[in-house]
């Protein structure tokens, strides 16, 4: 597989470029940090990517640059059949509510410059005639709860975007997958008290890359977030709204 | 904030642990910095309760590697066992490893590790040809045998107490085969068993021997000597290497449930199912590291937890040593469940690393408090007069004068260190404890 990764310098992302890495895809990584972009190069290309890794400079806070950086990716790997989104950032519902400008910071990166991003790289896929497109969302996007609800909004927002392009485009040839890990120890999560069913990158990228390779639509990342967001989508509200979940 | 401790989990502190995948990031402050926590004792502890201590485990990246000449370069944090599943499907394998794989890089450097082929390729440290590490004041360096090697000799074995290490560059050791063609043998007692160890150290290149501190008399120290090469690529070394997640010990078990009657059991039944000679091809796991195939198998020791003691002693000059030591844990109840013998060859260049010609014993011993601070004491002050010393990533409860009195050469690597952080701002548990520092 010919695959564009953006912001997988670290965490999940890492985990899931050493995963393709070690099946002997070609890879292009596409993020901020120059210096991070080529020390993740090294190591994809030691873990058995194929050929060398190709970095191009791609800001999520910068939409314009996005087009040009996924030709970059494109004219590198040849072909483009995988993209892979997991740019994302994340606070608390405390700091989103004491910084206005965090918080509309997020708004913007996490649901308006994703959602920009995804339409450059559904574009390119389409015209070259089918692809995957793979995006990271969160379990926060299923139902609305306290200690997540702008974040999970962002989420929500997101998720909503991807269904319709699954339904305008599957047919295009391009398969959406969605995944939703619940908490993930990682850089992003650093120092945040673990709930339950907290899981490692590696774990989450296995199920990423599954679901790549199936199709799925939709991922839960581990597994065990389908049941638990089944069972809390059928919560009745009153006992959602006292519950500290 | 939480509680730390080492992989015998004593003893235990509360500590503010951070993980970092940057460490250049992570080192702008002269915090300590561990690995994977597989130290045993105090040694990646911070130097008091509260204090930060960062864990360099998610930053794994190789950053180069080059499989004509099998030179790798990676970030500190990368595990043995990553670098061994990387590697090992391309002919190479780690040049030294310790007993376990769940190890980083920089741990393995911090304590000069050794493992089964001492004998013929020295410790860890011979084989990194140069570390990226911060020191003291903030300056990034690299160091190696041609750059400020007189820090490089400080750092291997140095416990991380000389800078924060950053990037690692080795040289990897090219094999036939991911499969390893090991021999097993049995021997009625010690003398015997140190005798067929060192005779199979100038023929094979990885050897070791286990021995059983529970049995008397005539067959004092019995054991099963273990010796292995890489396999030639043939029959069932064909087979593709694959990597397997441990399984996980389950549950603390109650502490004081390895006791010295269930030791003197299990080290029976050992004997009995492994005394049986014979020739077999094994995984690098089954023969390198044989207890991670259990995750956590700590936890059989309980909420006490256990305390390891390893030392070195020269048997040229005092050949009864062994035997004495033997015969105090015998007296004192120290029986130890897994008692690993193994022959050392020359002294390599870190200036505290351990290693040294000698026999080296490793001993597993249940922490009972003072019981078991007694056994330390005087197996210490039989190994510090026979010349010998202890193994710094193993220990918890040696004390301060029997180390100044093992460590001749303490006061050149203080030196040293007092030459880049001349007010000791990278310090641990153990150092506190051996070295004086503040905590």
């Amino acid at each position: 597989m010919n695959a564009a990764l953006f912001a997988a310098t670290r965490g999940i992302g890492r985990a899931l470029a050493r995963l393709l890495a070690a099946r002997g895809d070609r890879i292009a990584l596409l993020g901020r940090d120059a210096l991070e972009l080529e020390r993740s190069a090294r190591d994809l290309e030691a873990r058995g990517a194929s050929g060398a890794v190709s970095t191009v400079a791609c800001d999520l806070g910068e939409p314009s640059g996005f087009g040009a950086a996924l030709d970059g990716a494109a004219a590198a790997l040849g072909r483009l059949e995988l993209v892979v989104v997991t740019a994302a950032v994340f606070a608390s519902q405390d700091e989103l509510e004491r910084d206005p400008e965090l918080c509309r910071r997020l708004l913007e990166l996490d649901f308006t410059n994703t959602i920009v991003f995804c339409e450059q790289a559904r574009a390119r896929l389409v015209a070259g005639g089918g692809g995957t497109l793979c995006v990271f969302s969160s379990v926060a996007g299923d139902r609305a709860r306290s200690p997540v609800a702008l974040y999970g909004a962002a989420k929500a927002g997101l998720d909503h975007y991807l269904d319709g392009l699954d339904l305008r485009y599957r047919d295009a040839g391009l398969r959406t997958v969605v995944v939703k890990p619940g908490f993930v120890h990682t850089g992003m999560t650093e120092g945040l008290r673990a709930p339950p069913f907290a899981s490692q990158p590696e774990p989450v990228a296995r199920a990423a890359l599954r679901g790549i390779l199936r199709g799925q639509r939709i991922v839960y990342a581990p597994p065990i977030w389908r049941g638990v967001m089944t069972a809390v989508r059928a919560l009745p509200r009153p006992i959602l709204r006292r519950s500290a979940f | 904030m939480g509680e730390i401790h080492g992989w015998g989990r004593y003893p235990r502190l509360e500590a503010h642990e951070t993980r970092d995948d940057d460490l250049l990031r992570a080192s702008r402050e002269p915090v300590l910095f561990r690995g994977l926590g597989r130290s045993y004792g105090d040694a990646s502890l911070p130097a008091r309760a509260g204090a930060q201590v960062v864990s360099t485990a998610r930053a794994d990246r190789i950053l180069g590697f080059d499989p004509t000449t099998g030179v790798l370069r990676a970030e500190a944090g990368l595990s043995l066992a990553e670098l061994g599943r990387v590697i090992l499907p391309r002919g190479f394998a780690p040049p030294v490893v310790p007993g376990t794989e769940f190890v980083t890089l920089g741990g393995m450097v911090a304590c000069d590790v050794h493992g089964k082929n001492h004998h013929s390729a020295g410790t860890f440290g011979n084989h990194v040809r140069e570390l990226r590490m911060r020191v003291a004041d903030g300056r990034v360096l690299d160091v190696s045998d041609s750059s400020e090697a007189e820090l490089f000799a400080a750092t291997l074995g140095g416990m991380g107490l000389t800078g924060q290490l950053l990037e690692v560059e080795l040289q990897l050791k090219r094999v036939p085969s991911p499969w390893l063609r090991a021999e097993t043998r049995a021997y009625p007692d010690i003398e015997t068993l140190v005798a067929a160890l060192r005779d199979a150290s100038g023929r094979v290149p990885y050897t070791m021997a286990w021995s059983d501190t529970t049995s008397r008399g005539r067959s004092l120290g019995r054991g099963v000597l273990i010796t292995g090469d890489w396999a030639e690529p043939a029959g069932e070394a064909l087979r593709p290497y694959r990597f397997r997640a441990p399984l996980e010990f389950p549950i603390d078990l109650p502490s004081g449930l390895i006791a010295p009657l269930s030791t003197r059991v299990f080290n029976a039944g050992y004997f009995a199912l492994r005394s049986r000679a014979g020739v077999r091809v094994v995984s690098p796991r089954a023969f390198f590291h044989p207890l991670d195939g259990i995750g956590h198998w700590n936890r059989a020791y309980g909420r006490r937890g256990f305390v390891q003691y390893q030392c070195v002693v020269p048997i040229e000059a005092d050949p009864g040593i062994v035997r004495r030591l033997f015969e105090i844990l015998l007296r004192m109840r120290g029986a130890s469940i897994i008692t690993v013998v193994k022959d050392f060859g020359a002294q390599g260049r870190g200036m505290l690393s351990f290693p040294c010609p000698g026999i080296t014993l490793a001993l597993d011993l249940p922490m009972r408090g003072a019981e078991t601070q007694a056994v330390v004491d005087r197996l210490n002050d039989e190994v510090a007069a026979a010349g010998g010393r202890i193994y710094l990533a193993k220990d918890a409860l040696t004390r301060r004068e029997h180390f100044v009195a093992m460590e001749t050469r303490l006061a050149a690597w203080n030196e040293v260190r007092r030459k880049w952080d001349p007010d000791a701002r990278i310090r641990s548990a153990l150092s506190v404890r051996l070295l004086g520092d503040e905590p």
